[in-house]
């Protein structure tokens, strides 16, 4: 049954493992997946831990509804972030969590640190621990195959560091197969701070639903309904890189750092020039849109390699973020990340950073050991890429990530990093936009589209679409428009606190599809599968709750409404090209902090961005930590 | 006409989906080694292909059964297991082919694909059509216009 999966406390320091079940209070608090890990980061991690330290945990986990018939083969994983201090948390497709819960656990707390580099091994019931000495330094796919032969099953999942994890790089991935990553806020950093390579799994036990036959027409529904529909269909056959096309086509993307919001001559970076070499698509455990592009690519210096997506981040890596305009250089880029275990946006991010820096003058050759700095050049991009993972000369600054670069780097770089919390922005541009600005500066793990991002503002919907769709009053259809986008951010918040935690990918749910399900969908699907019974209402509270304990984990951190702004170049420099909607707008400064107001009245917090007594009591939230679990 | 089901690996996206629902419809439980369906997967490269029960003409499976449990259903031209008789000595999981008849890892019984009383789950769900029930005759053009389509790409690659 569902709800009967249980709970593991791994502590790598004494190799002892206690295992427990999840009391249902907590299921109905907070579902699973994102939302129990984050009751347990606030839980577990107290004030002021150094996030490298033996005392911060790494929270694995599968959310409530993984392993059914619909995209839900989301891993989250979780732990105070070694990039920026605050909730580290991300979330990943493939199969591994789907494994998890066939080997009997949903959630993983891991604390402690290995004396020497350690695996997992996860199996029916138990969990074991496994020399992983001859699998550090191999790359993220090389170790996944190593630990099948090692246990002589080659139906073994595993989630793995790659050598950025094991060097400490602080925005290092999680992997599982050859591209699927729990990219953003450095988990990989962490798995390596405790000297855990790798976490294995593979599971034989049933997983019973409560209701299998109504899951079974339903899903079947939703499913065709998802595979059908245009957004779907456009996805399946471009994956999330047909969104850089729509966005760069309006002025939305960020080209050369920060410099401007449209690559022009975009023609050979365009999603279709995949054709030449993708071999098909693939989808995740059980996902009818099949998003992950497979191709084939032959390189004079990388040789011919096998590889899977790109995806939409990885085109402003290695595309437009540093100055390159072909798809060849994305191919190579996305291989470097996906083999070294680095999260392809803050590895685009933070060298297109340095390149500007170089272009002002700001940093010299002194400090790049004589490295010329300059757009354009994926030769330079490359080389940089492993000299951030192996952490040598300039990329031993840049793996740190943008705060502790910006140390080194001096004041003047400061204003150049586009980063909100410690962590990059995506390689959007969200000047035009306040909604989406809004959501970025407030994610809960710094900046984030992820988190709350109201993509379906960019549609111009009518009025009365919106309204109905976001449940509120004084919507407005343009994206230009500060009205009301407060609103739409925070029902986005408590829809993806709910998704992560069900386990199921945001591509299936209101995010890019104003028509994809949402609450009536899920809580039919919760009851059909476990037999809890929630209403509409109640779920999006739990949504909200979940979101609540994140800000109470900033806020404990010394966060505050300081912290809940934009980088100074949003409302300094109006961006220079684009469409008419785009071209010469920035964010007014008095608008967002009017629109943050609104926000924080909203979420029952008060103009300082702390969440009011009242708001934690109405949660529930007012005697966390409450150490249950 | 007795439809057959058509199995397509490069449609294939890997995404196991025909497992969970196999698993569910049968054993009302998810659970991929109680699957009939299995996607056998070579990730490094990208190769995916189904792998099931093709309901042979010529059954070794049924050839093999030393208590003849095995025979076709004149219904669905499932080739099927007879509990009754069955004793579990597994020559039909020993001689299979293709590894269409599985050991259950729960109940130890052998199982294979029934086709879902004629209304097999796998193709139901499978969204790209990588797995199909549809009539002989269908199939057989299936594969020709796939094959045309290769060809005819191909053609035009040459032309440019």
């Amino acid at each position: 049954m569902v709800l009967k999966r249980k709970i593991a406390y791994v502590d790598l320091t004494k190799r002892e493992v206690k295992v427990r079940d999840i009391p249902l209070e907590m299921r109905r608090l907070y579902l699973g997946g994102r939302g129990l890990d984050m009751y347990l980061l606030y839980n577990h991690v107290e004030k002021g831990v150094d996030p490298l330290s033996p005392d911060n945990v790494l929270l694995v986990s599968a959310g409530l509804l993984v392993g059914t018939p619909l995209a839900a083969g989301r891993t989250h994983v979780g732990g105070k972030s070694p990039l920026t201090g605050i909730v580290g948390s991300t979330n990943m497709g493939g199969f591994f969590a789907p494994e998890l819960r066939l080997a009997g656990f949903d959630h993983l707390v891991i604390k402690g640190r290995a004396e020497k580099p350690t695996y997992l091994w996860v199996h029916d019931g138990q969990v074991e621990f496994m020399d992983a000495s001859g699998l550090w330094g191999m790359k993220v796919f090389e170790a996944q195959e190593a630990i099948r032969k090692d246990l002589g099953d080659p139906d073994v999942k595993s989630m793995v560091i790659g050598p950025a994890g094991e060097n400490l790089v602080r925005f290092a991935n999680v992997m599982t197969g050859l591209k699927n990553s729990g990219g953003r806020t450095g988990m990989g950093c962490l798995m390596g701070s405790k000297r855990l390579k790798a976490i294995a799994a593979k599971g034989t036990m049933d997983l019973e639903l409560k209701h299998p036959d109504e899951y079974l027409e339903y899903a079947l529904e939703l499913n065709q309904r998802m595979a059908s529909s245009r957004w779907g269909r456009a996805s399946g056959k471009w994956g999330t890189m047909v969104i850089w096309n729509y966005t760069n086509t309006w002025g939305g993307v960020r080209v050369r750092n920060f410099q401007a919001n449209q690559l022009h001559h975009a023609e050979l970076i365009e999603p279709q020039n995949i054709e030449k070499w993708s071999i098909g698509t693939a989808g995740c455990y059980g996902c009818v849109v099949h998003c992950r592009h497979r191709y084939v690519y032959s390189d004079p210096k990388y040789g011919t390699f096998y590889d899977e997506g790109p995806e939409y981040t990885s085109l402003g890596a290695f595309g437009a973020e540093v100055g390159c305009d072909r798809m060849e250089y994305v191919l190579v880029g996305n291989h470097l990340v996906n083999s070294l275990g680095l999260d392809t946006l803050e590895t685009g991010s933070m060298i297109a950073w340095a390149i500007e820096l170089y272009e002002k003058g700001i940093i010299d050759d002194r400090v790049t050991g004589g490295l010329k700095l300059e757009w354009g050049n994926p030769d330079l991009v490359f080389q940089l890429v492993e000299m951030i993972a192996y952490r040598k000369g300039i990329g031993d600054i840049l793996a740190d990530g943008p705060r502790p670069a910006i140390e080194k780097f001096g004041p003047e770089s400061a204003y150049y990093c586009i980063q909100i919390k410690g962590m990059s922005n995506l390689h959007s541009d969200e000047r035009p936009t306040p909604s989406l600005a809004l959501n970025i500066a407030t994610a809960t793990r710094g900046s984030d589209h992820l988190r709350s991002r109201p993509a379906v503002d960019l549609y111009g919907l009518p009025v009365e679409v919106l309204e109905q769709l976001y449940e509120a009053k004084g919507l407005t259809s343009t994206w230009a428009s500060y009205e009301g986008k407060a609103k739409m951010v925070v029902w986005q918040e408590k829809l993806y606190a709910v998704v992560d935690s069900l386990g199921i990918c945001k591509y299936h749910t209101v995010f890019i599809s104003a028509t994809a399900p949402k609450w009536e969908e899920w809580v039919k699907l919760i009851y059909y599968a476990t037999g809890l019974e929630f209403t509409k209402g109640e779920l999006m509270e739990v949504g909200e709750r979940i979101y609540n304990i994140e800000r109470m984990f900033l806020v404990r951190e010394g966060l505050s409404r300081k912290d809940d702004y934009l980088p100074e170049r949003y409302y300094k420099e109006p961006c220079p090209t684009g469409l008419p909607i785009a071209k010469g707008r920035y964010i007014d400064r008095a608008e967002f902090d009017k629109m943050l107001d609104e926000y924080y009245d909203l979420h029952g917090w008060d103009r300082n961005g702390i969440p009011k007594p009242e708001t934690l009591q109405r949660l529930g939230l007012d005697k966390e930590p409450s150490h249950k679990l | 006409m007795q439809k057959v089901l058509v199995v397509d690996p490069e449609r294939c996206t890997g995404c196991r989906l025909c497992e969970v629902v196999c698993s569910l419809h049968h054993e009302k439980t998810i659970n991929p080694y109680r699957s009939r369906i299995r996607v056998v997967k070579w990730e490094g490269v990208g190769v995916y292909v189904p792998m099931v029960c093709q309901h042979c003409e010529s059954p070794v499976c049924e050839a093999v059964c030393p208590m003849n449990a095995i025979s076709r259903d004149p219904a669905t031209g499932a080739v099927v297991i007879n509990y009754d008789r069955c004793v579990g000595c597994r020559m039909c999981v020993l001689s299979c082919p293709l590894g269409g008849v599985s050991i259950d890892p729960k109940t130890r019984k052998v199982v294979k694909c029934d086709l879902c009383n004629g209304k097999p789950q796998c193709a139901r769900f499978c969204a790209t059509n990588a797995l199909e029930f549809v009539e002989p005759t269908k199939a057989d053009l299936m594969r020709r216009r796939a094959a045309v389509e290769k060809y005819s790409e191909i053609v035009r690659r040459l032309a440019i």
